[in-house]
């Protein structure tokens, strides 16, 4: 996560400037490398906004329509861009109203930096208007975050929010800044970009015997089998992990946050983990003597019953966090460290080997899969739609090409689980937080963080309620992003477990939506709506030919079930195909 | 279900940090957010100016103190974190008893039992008077049921402090730590790391 670093402008240390602590906050972002500010403006920013005002020229702010797509759409642009996302809100309501998101990029690791305004120092704990006690209310969900309340601190704070955001293992860092210190003029020392504070470890020592007994462990395994996760993608090391799984000749499947780190189509891929994950790579984890586990946490819908996880397993984890190591499933031996070293360092030290026959037993359980589930979602005999076919075609038009953007459901599994991803940073989800409302935002940022790139939402009729009001960003910057919306009249997942565990009580899961098309065409948005397969290629076809942003509603099968699943509780070997 | 009830020994959390306006909320959420009880807290600088000291007493298994440290030392502001079960440390709690001055005057057992157990007076007034003990959570708490019988009015005790008897203090770790490319022992905690079994395979 040092992309951003290479464009640090470095002025002479001796230079002072009487400046206000905004135009000092709004320099140092510029310093920073920050070119896009997803924002909303109020009473306790107006200083910071006002500032702005003449920075038109070096910092593109986009209005968004409330805090929380504000600070998705920053995700987005972490996502696809590799730099910092950077997100203003007001105080109060603004702040609270970035909560969701924070808690989304902790638990995801997405680098952010938001800034807060907050009510004058001589106010705080007066029960102010709009004054909140941001920093209490964020600090579990924030890597770090601190309160100014001198603009004498901002050049230094700024400088350590944007190094403990990208660095290490990335997170969102939140700073708040009283109103009379965005006002106060000060000597402005030249920026300093911040490489060190004396109590923070972005990254554990790599420790060579590790690396030599994982390296002996893989040499010795006839079963190894990789996962991977984020980590690979956030530590830039696609190149360094193709290498040592193609000299390795291990099979390897992917967390969903992970996916795209290597091409879809890499014989070496073999799939999706997890809850509804691929067949094979579940029911095999069980079945592997080495488990090779690189930049992923062992998330509970990744793994299942943890008493019943890969029990035979040598298990090898590498990851940045040390905190990670041991923390769900028991390491034989840890590699601590940035993969983007540890990988080299491993792949020099491992045999060049094929593993044929073990490879092809994930592809017999491919086969499996494919006549169980996969063949009928991607070629439907039924009258109605799925999802999958959708994302069959998506592929065919797009090559792979596209940026994937999705929301929370079974859309968000089809999505993941159908994609083509050719390349790397093209799958922008909520993993870990699961939260409904990211897609629509997180794929504005995801177009503001990649503009050369096609940027594709998938979201449920449900999760497209949540944050539909970002249509009106849309509408005013011209971004542009194509949306799909997979309309099966329910939400679906939570409709899926009350099917399978609730015996079918479906207990307010029917949803019923407004006319998309139109509300589209209210905010200038193209659109159009499919019922019927004969019209769904020209559909999408129009769609990816449109000049700006165009909405797709497809409308699907009601009552389709996302498979395989691990359901919970169950350990991993314990897929259903139905 | 066993009927065996896990273990959980007290184990004494030792955390080193800057000194900084919101991290003791920042720590204390690690133990709420598990649902876990903090029996004892002190904050407290330590031997280098403007680092400060947690001592921090849970029961808990070793496994789970051991992921709570980790989880402790990923704050920012965060040192260094060791913890030790209560044999590898010397520790002492303080605490304070206010008894009726009427009843010591009356009773001279009373003021042979104080100073049997160690206690002194802190203050004497035509009132009350209040007495110290400092020692171990039996002994304060001995005194407790003794003074009890004869109206003891008011007791406090203070946290946990502790040292650690096999340490050398933090003196020389932290001229490593602000050094830019410090030394293995600060970027690794040994203590957390220890009784991993990464080198038998
Ligand atoms: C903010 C939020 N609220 C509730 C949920 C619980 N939830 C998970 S999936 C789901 C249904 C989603 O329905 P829809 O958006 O229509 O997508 P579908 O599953 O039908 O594809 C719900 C309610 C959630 N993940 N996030």
């Amino acid at each position: 996560m040092e992309v951003a670093q290479e464009t640090l402008t470095v002025p002479a240390k001796t230079e002072t400037k009487e400046v206000s602590g905004s135009v000092a906050l709004l320099d140092a972002l510029i310093a920073e490398g920050t070119d896009t500010i997803f924002g909303y403006p109020g009473g306790a920013i107006m200083p910071i906004y006002d500032a702005l005002y003449d920075y038109n020229d070096k910092l593109n702010h986009v209005l968004v329509r409330h805090e929380q797509g504000g600070i998705h759409a920053g995700q987005g642009y972490a996502r696809t861009s590799g730099k910092v996302g950077v997100v203003f809100a007001t105080s109060g309501p603004g702040a609270t109203n970035l909560v969701t998101g924070l808690a989304d990029a902790q638990i995801d690791s997405t680098p952010l930096v938001c800034i807060t305004g907050q009510v004058f120092a001589h106010l705080l704990g007066t029960d102010a208007f709009q004054e909140t006690d941001v920093i209490n209310i964020t600090t579990p969900v924030t890597k770090w975050n601190y309160q100014v309340t001198d603009a004498n601190e901002i050049p230094e704070v700024i400088a350590k929010a944007f190094y403990i955001a990208r660095s290490g293992r990335p997170g969102p860092v939140l700073i708040d800044i009283t109103k009379n210190a965005q006002i106060q003029k000060f000597d402005c020392p030249a920026y300093t970009p911040c490489n060190h504070i004396r109590s923070y470890r972005p990254k554990p020592i790599v420790r060579k015997q590790y690396i030599e007994q994982a390296a002996e462990l893989i040499n010795q395994a006839k079963r190894p089998f990789v996962l991977w996760g984020q980590g690979v993608i956030l530590g830039s090391a696609e190149q360094e992990f193709k290498a040592f799984i193609e000299k390795s000749g291990i099979p390897a499947a992917w967390t969903i946050l992970g996916a795209g780190a290597i091409p879809t189509n890499h014989p070496l891929n073999v799939g999706m983990l997890g809850m509804h994950g691929n067949y094979g790579p579940n029911v095999l984890t069980n079945e592997c003597d080495v488990l090779i586990a690189i930049g992923m946490r062992f998330d509970d819908r990744v793994t299942g019953r943890l008493d019943k996880y890969a029990k035979q397993a040598k298990v090898i984890h590498l990851d940045i966090d040390p905190a990670e190591i041991d923390k769900n499933v028991k390491t034989t031996v840890p590699v601590w460290g940035d993969c983007k070293e540890t990988l080299p360092m491993l792949t020099a030290l491992i045999n060049e080997a094929k593993h044929t026959d073990w490879v092809s037993r994930f592809n017999d359980y491919t086969k499996q899969e494919v006549d169980a589930v996969i063949h009928n979602e991607l070629n439907p005999t039924t009258p109605e739609m799925t999802m999958g076919e959708v994302i069959k075609l998506l592929n065919e038009l797009t090559n792979g090409d596209a940026v994937i953007v999705s929301d929370v459901g079974q859309h968000q599994m089809v999505a993941c689980r159908y994609a083509n991803l050719n390349k790397t940073r093209s799958n922008v989800t909520s993993g870990g937080l699961g939260t409904m409302g990211f897609a629509l935002p997180a794929a504005i940022g995801a177009k503001f963080g990649a503009q050369e790139r096609e940027v594709v939402a998938i979201i449920g009729d449900g999760g497209f309620q949540m944050t539909l009001q970002e249509l009106g960003t849309i509408m005013q910057t011209g971004v542009n992003v194509k949306i799909i919306i997979l309309n099966n009249r329910f939400l679906g997942m939570v409709r899926q477990w009350q099917e399978l565990f609730n015996e079918r009580r479906y207990s307010f899961v029917d949803i019923q939506s407004p006319d998309f098309v139109k509300l589209a065409d209210s905010y200038g948005i193209a659109g159009q709506s499919v019922d019927n397969r004969s019209n769904l290629q020209g559909a999408l076809q129009e769609m990816l030919a449109h000049n700006g942003s165009y909405l797709l509603e497809v409308i699907v099968t009601k009552e389709n079930n996302v498979f395989p699943m691990v359901p919970q509780g169950c350990s991993v070997a314990e897929i259903r195909l139905k | 279900m066993s009927t065996e009830t896990i273990e959980k020994p007290e184990f004494n959390i030792t955390v080193y940090t800057e000194n900084q306006i919101g991290l003791l909320s920042r720590i204390a959420i690690i133990f709420t957010r598990r649902k876990i009880n903090i029996d004892s807290l002190n904050v407290s600088p330590s031997e280098i100016d403007s680092i400060h000291r947690f001592n921090i007493l849970i029961n808990e298994t070793e496994d789970t103190v051991r992921k709570l440290c980790r989880q402790i030392e990923k704050q920012v502001e965060v040192l260094k974190v060791y913890y030790h079960t209560n044999a590898d440390i010397i520790w002492q709690e303080m605490a304070l008893y206010k008894v009726s001055t009427d009843v010591i005057a009356e009773q001279v057992s009373v003021e042979r039992l104080l100073r049997e157990n160690g206690a002194r007076a802190v203050v004497i007034r035509k009132d009350y008077t209040v007495f110290e003990t400092t020692g171990h959570r039996e002994e304060t708490d001995a005194l407790i049921k003794i003074l009890q019988p004869y109206g003891l009015i008011e007791f406090v005790r203070s946290a946990r402090v502790a040292i650690i008897k096999n340490s050398e203090g933090f003196n020389s770790k932290l001229r490593e730590f602000e050094r830019l490319e410090p030394g293995e022992d600060v970027i690794e905690n040994e203590y957390l790391n220890k009784g991993q079994k990464v080198f038998t395979m």
